[in-house]
């Protein structure tokens, strides 16, 4: 054992480690970040601070009575039960529900063309491939806006009514709206029916109902097709050679092989058209289908509360993207590759 | 802090500008539009744009109708030149929010007054006098055979949304217990151009706007207004409750329009006139209505011959009218409600005393 020197008395000790709290690196992030966490709170201040002074000012303070007060005004189509005595709230719960009932089929429909057209674009019929080319770049190209009052004046308001009307199996297409046979009265097998030149149909969908997810569907499918064709892109040519080699036909390829492995590329990229869509389905006041941003529009204009108005629509939309945000969030969770 | 700080500079300098306006021109009135739209050099005017008779766009591309030429009256009277008016078309929905923010200085757009609409816990306007008094309609196709409400059960009718024709429709038609699907649309042009490729048979609105955009139609004599009015719509020019000085000075100039018609003053012999109240100080009530005598212009901020300026650029009431919407315009409208008072009508101007 080797005793310890004892400490000499002549030198000083030696300075702390940590150079001086505005050099160091544990302390600096913290204090630049509080910093900016300030700032943002004290412009949020500021603006709430403004508009709450503004409206005083105009004796309009933020209220929500209104919410309680009767509607007034009829809304076309509501799946939930609506009539003009219920309160605004319930007409704007209603626009909500047709807004949600617009979203889904828009969705549904927009992702089964974007795969599609995405898929045809690999086809080696070359017409084929040629058409998906010139779908996506004529309709994405052309304002939504546009593609919704041609979907609506020009095609569905042009449709015969009637006797006249389209008749299919089981559908029939008018310039009233779209009717399909279902289970109507005591569960009996109903298909349209013509009564004093009025159809009727267990299921019947307006045309504003179908120029908009028309119009949504031929529009957001374009975008997912080009997230669709990018995915399958990225799988490894060699994956289609070696499944071409075990003998597999173009289309087993792709759904056995190339579509799988294509999936965590496209889902990150479809999350942002079902956002898109479910935003732009609010352009649906152009075509006379009654969504939230219709119903808010009159309630805006009958009770002049424009700040609470436009409160209720920013949370409603933003509600509705996070969710489908996180929905596809999960998806995407699910598609990963598994580490082993 | 902050706060404070900046409220007691706004505040200081609008004491400022107060002290700096007081000075000039020795206790005269105080209205920040008035003095925004001299120092501007022009009015910006609300106004539909798309509505035959009242507001449209005309062949040459200037625009025409009774609601413009109020708009041309307020700039004749306010700035000496009834060109001087910048137009904003705007839809039923834009209308209260423009006027509120202030890009708009005055709204003639076919507008009903309303309660809510006038009210300070509403829309907060303030109302100048009613320069046309119309009722609500329903336009159908004659082909179709409607001729009253009951006639509409269960159809889709076109309307624009936002309106108060929505409400009236949804009201007149629970009143008579008739089911009907209501297809509302942004716009008027949007509304028509429904209704004219079939989807409704039928569209409602004011009677006027009815009658103006009938004559636009591809053939106008395959519609009909049925004989219902469903509501009482005055409408009426609007400015905000936040510059009443303003507010007074637009509602007096409209019924100097109208005071000119009942003392027969026309734009063809308003300088006759005004020679003539010149010429004889006997005559107060002429001298003092155009300007030639007393302060009334002083009093409202504007010059003392508003009356004179309006006149001569656009005409009184009843030209205007005529002009644009009576029988021989191309709407073809009756007088109807909207005679002067002596006539049995509802146009009325308060004295100029």
């Amino acid at each position: 054992m080797v005793p310890v020197p004892p400490a000499d008395p002549a030198l000083p000790p030696l300075p702390p480690p940590t150079p001086p709290w505005w050099r160091d690196r544990r302390v600096v992030p913290w204090v630049v970040q509080a910093v900016v966490g300030l700032l943002v709170l004290l412009l949020i201040a500021f603006l709430l601070g403004n508009l709450v002074r503004n409206l005083t000012a105009a004796g309009l303070l933020l209220s929500w009575r209104w919410l309680q007060q009767p509607a007034g005004f009829d809304i076309s189509e509501s799946v939930i039960p609506f009539n003009a005595q219920l309160p605004y709230w319930r007409a704007l719960a209603a626009g909500l529900v047709n807004t949600i009932r617009a979203v889904l089929v828009g969705l549904v429909g927009a992702t089964l063309m974007g795969t599609l057209v995405g898929m045809a674009s690999f086809s080696h019929n070359g017409l084929l491939r040629r058409l998906a080319r010139v779908y996506v770049e004529v309709v994405r190209n052309i304002p939504l806006l546009l593609q919704l009052v041609f979907w609506y004046f020009v095609v569905f308001l042009t449709l015969p009514n009637g006797v006249a009307a389209i008749q299919l199996p089981g559908v029939v297409l008018a310039k009233s709206g779209l009717y399909i046979a279902g289970l109507g009265e005591g569960l009996r097998w109903m298909g349209p029916t013509l009564v004093n030149g009025v159809w009727q149909a267990p299921v019947r969908l307006s045309v504003e109902f179908g120029a908009l997810i028309t119009g949504l569907i031929v529009y957001s499918g374009a975008f997912i097709a080009e997230v669709v064709r990018g995915g399958i892109a990225a799988v490894p040519k060699g994956q289609w050679e070696a499944a071409s080699s075990l003998g597999l036909s173009w289309f087993a390829t792709l759904r056995r092989i190339v579509l799988p492995q294509s999936l965590r590329v496209i889902v990150p990229g479809l999350n942002t058209q079902y956002i898109s869509l479910a935003k732009n389905s609010s352009l649906a006041v152009a075509v006379g289908y009654t969504d939230l941003y219709s119903v808010a529009e009159t309630t805006l204009n009958q009770t002049g509360r424009a700040v609470e108005v436009i409160l209720v629509l920013l949370a409603a939309y933003l509600t509705l993207d996070l969710l489908i945000s996180a929905l596809m969030n999960g998806l995407n969770h699910l598609v990963q590759i598994r580490e082993r | 802090m902050f706060w404070n700080r900046t409220r007691t500079l706004g505040a200081s300098l609008l004491a400022a500008g107060l002290l700096a306006g007081c000075a000039g021109d020795g206790g005269g009135v105080q209205s920040q539009k008035l003095s925004t739209i001299t120092g501007r050099g022009k009015l910006i005017c609300g106004v539909e744009g798309k509505l035959p008779g009242f507001s449209f766009v005309g062949p040459d591309g200037k625009y025409l109708g009774l609601d413009v030429d109020v708009c041309k009256a307020v700039a004749a009277a306010v700035l000496g030149d009834p060109e001087k008016v910048e137009y904003r078309d705007l839809n039923s929905s834009e209308r209260f929010a423009a006027l509120a923010s202030g890009e708009v200085d005055l709204l003639s757009r076919n507008t009903t007054m309303t309660l809510s609409r006038d009210a300070a816990g509403g829309n907060g306007l303030s109302f100048a006098p009613t320069t046309f008094y119309d009722g609500q309609g329903v336009l159908v196709p004659v082909a179709s055979g409607i001729k009253d409400l009951k006639g509409l059960a269960g159809k889709p009718i076109c309307v624009e949304s936002g309106t108060t024709t929505e409400l009236n429709l949804a009201d007149r038609m629970r009143e008579q217990n008739i089911p009907y699907t209501p297809l509302k649309f942004q716009t008027s042009d949007q509304t028509f151009a429904a209704y004219l490729g079939g989807r409704c048979v039928a569209v409602t609105s004011d009677r006027s706007q009815l009658a103006g955009k009938r004559t636009s139609f591809p053939k106008p004599d395959a519609h009909t207004l049925l004989p219902v009015v469903m509501s009482k719509e005055p409408l009426t020019p609007a400015t905000t409750n936040g510059d009443p000085a303003w507010a007074d000075a637009v509602r007096w100039i409209v019924y100097g329009l109208m005071q000119a018609e009942e003392s027969g003053i026309t734009q063809a012999n308003v300088d006759a006139k005004l020679d003539e109240a010149k010429a004889n100080t006997n005559q107060a009530d002429l001298r003092r209505f155009l300007g030639v005598e007393g302060d009334f212009g002083k009093l409202l901020g504007l010059p003392p011959d508003f009356v004179v300026k309006a006149v001569k650029a656009v005409g009184n009431y009843g030209e205007i009218f005529d002009r644009n919407v009576g029988p021989a315009s191309a709407l073809k409208l009756d007088r109807g409600l909207n005679r002067q008072w002596k006539d049995g009508g509802l146009i009325y101007s308060p004295p100029f005393r």
